[in-house]
């Protein structure tokens, strides 16, 4: 960065999954046929008036209570008004100086400790419909011949986060986001799945000198849909504006898209000519004063937060097996798997009981923990089998453990001998320099104990042979 | 409050009206008498008086989180000009 520093500021909609829209009771599903859950209020007839949903603000003030947010003992509802197809109304039913939570902060460890960024507001609005762009070049926006519009998700209830400007890289965004999500997981208010577009990111970015006071002209980076993408498209936007300050040239205020098969950045045409919203008080609706009770019960089921766990995790494994462990839920099985080698317990469950794709909360934690006491004795694939099977009822390790792996050279000899003097060719292709070879005699030997014999003496064992 | 005819023309902008040229002068001197009636509110001493959102005073009017049946696709789509593919088909946006 050689003495500037990146400032980014996100903005993150996560979508609500009440059962029923925000002002109407039409279902809010995904994936259903297009149209199928709309009535006049969500598609906006004339005369017809919205009903908030009790749960989704409910949810609302358990999110902001989980940031650390202040709640607003009377909230309000404006409207933002624009026009475009997916907004029936030609206004959006938002919040505006009075939203439901505000001043607030969310604490992301990272490698140089703790790190706090400031909450500036959350609140609740609707979503809008869903468009499709047909025709012009693989649905995107330029050259459509025309747009199909979907109102299912229109009228969803939303939450819209805005952090402070705290953010100081791409990856502590993605530490953010990933932490996010995590939090609305276990709230149980949202799916919050990235390529479902259930959690969403937008990124404002701009560059300092070190030291500097103020902020320059940011940027903004629209809807990366996965935690790589938020990482790597910050990234290559704060390389490009050090880049152009560097050439004595400024940088311009736009709306950006990040592409990442290419890595590339372009600009976003913009869907209003100026952004003059005319927010007022929706006069269809009157305050909401959340009452003490819903403030209670919401702070009541919240648990310990995912970055309090990661940081008591991190004296134990590291900071990245402990993000791991925790943003895949799969921190309580941890918890109860016994075992002195953490790391150990800590890669067996994020890499090969993850493939395994089982259930961690089925786990019974006691057999799991002698299955990677005893990684190391037993045969590849039978400790591979075993968790495959440690999610079924009544699992236990026994039958694996019972199937030591094959270490003793004088078993292992007959068969490599075997092997040996079955390849004679490959034999003569490694004496005469193909060390690679070392590794089809191996898999011989494995195939023919059934991937029972010890990977570490058989190499030794072959090595001298071949070598004598 | 004195309208100005830059006024006129960005509200009507973000209105999506098109406003004759001879019409201009008419409508920011009616937006204006508007604004003027509006604002003897502010000739008042409302240093005490609490703002206002709604002239009801009520609050929390909202409904549980339970569903009711949405309308037929076909009667949702009746009023579309030019429905297609089970959706309402409009223009190309913003391209
Ligand atoms: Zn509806």
């Amino acid at each position: 960065m050689n003495g500037w520093e990146p400032v980014i500021g996100l903005e993150i909609h996560v979508q609500l999954k009440t059962r029923t829209k925000m002002f109407c009771r039409c279902e809010n599903v995904w994936g259903e046929e297009p149209n199928t859950r709309t009535c006049p209020v969500c598609l906006a007839h004339p005369g017809t008036l919205p009903v908030p949903n009790k749960t989704a603000i409910e949810w609302t003030v358990k999110l902001g209570l989980a940031l650390d947010c202040e709640i607003a003992e009377r909230a309000l509802f404006h409207r933002k008004n624009y026009f475009y197809p997916d907004l029936p109304k030609g206004y959006q039913i938002s919040q505006y100086d009075v939203p439901l939570c505000s001043e607030g902060r969310f604490v992301v460890p990272g490698p140089d400790g703790d790190r706090e960024i400031g909450i500036v507001r959350a609140h609740l609005e609707e979503d809008a419909a869903k468009t499709i762009h047909v025709g012009g070049a693989a649905g995107r926006i330029h050259g459509a011949e025309y747009s199909l519009v979907d109102f299912n998700r229109g009228g969803t209830p939303l939450v819209e986060i805005v952090a402070k400007p705290d953010v100081r890289s791409g990856e502590e965004a993605r530490r953010f986001l990933q932490l996010l999500r995590q939090t609305v997981i276990e709230l149980d208010i949202s799916d919050a799945e990235m390529e479902k577009g259930s959690l969403r990111c937008d990124a404002n970015v701009s560059v300092r000198k070190a030291g500097e006071e103020g902020y320059r002209t940011k940027t903004e980076l629209k809807n990366m849909n996965s935690f790589k993408f938020v990482a790597d498209g910050i990234a290559v936007e704060v390389e490009r504006q050090i880049a152009r300050y560097q050439a004595g040239e400024e940088v311009m205020q736009q709306t950006l898209h990040f592409d990442p098969q290419t890595g590339t950045i372009a600009p976003l045409r913009s869907k209003e000519e100026a952004h003059d919203y005319r927010y007022f008080p929706e006069p269809d609706l009157v305050a909401v004063a959340p009452p003490a009770d819903m403030v209670e019960r919401a702070r009541a089921e919240i648990g310990e937060l995912p970055a309090a766990r990661i940081r008591r995790l991190e004296a134990e494994v590291d900071l990245d097996l402990a993000y791991g462990l925790v943003t895949s839920g799969r921190d309580a099985l941890y918890a109860r798997v016994p075992g002195d080698d953490r790391r150990a317990v800590a890669n067996v469950l994020m890499n090969q009981l993850a493939a395994a794709g089982v259930d961690p909360a089925a786990v019974d934690g006691a057999e799991l923990g002698r299955l990677v006491a005893a990684r190391e004795t037993i045969p590849r694939q039978t400790f591979l089998d075993a968790l495959g099977a440690s999610a079924d009822p009544d699992f236990t390790a026994d039958p694996y453990l019972a199937e030591t792996t094959v270490s003793d050279a004088a078993a292992l000899d007959p068969v490599i001998d075997g092997i040996l003097a079955a390849n004679p060719g490959q034999v003569e292709a490694y004496r005469g320099g193909k060390e690679g070879l070392l590794g089809f005699f191996v898999g011989q030997v494995m195939k023919e104990t059934q991937g029972k014999a010890d990977a570490r003496v058989v190499n030794e064992r072959l090595r001298e042979k071949l070598n004598a | 409050m004195a309208i100005t005819r830059e006024d006129v023309l960005h509200v009507a902008a973000l209105a999506r009206l098109e406003i004759p040229e001879g019409e201009v002068e008419g409508v920011r001197e009616q937006l204006g008498a508007i604004l003027e009636a509006v604002g003897k509110v502010s000739e008042l001493d409302l240093a005490d008086v609490e703002p206002t959102s709604h002239p009801l005073d009520l609050v929390n009017q909202w409904a549980e989180d339970e569903p009711r049946p949405s309308l037929p696709r076909e009667e949702a789509l009746a009023n579309a000009p030019d429905p297609a593919d089970g959706s309402f088909r409009v223009p190309a946006v913003g391209g």
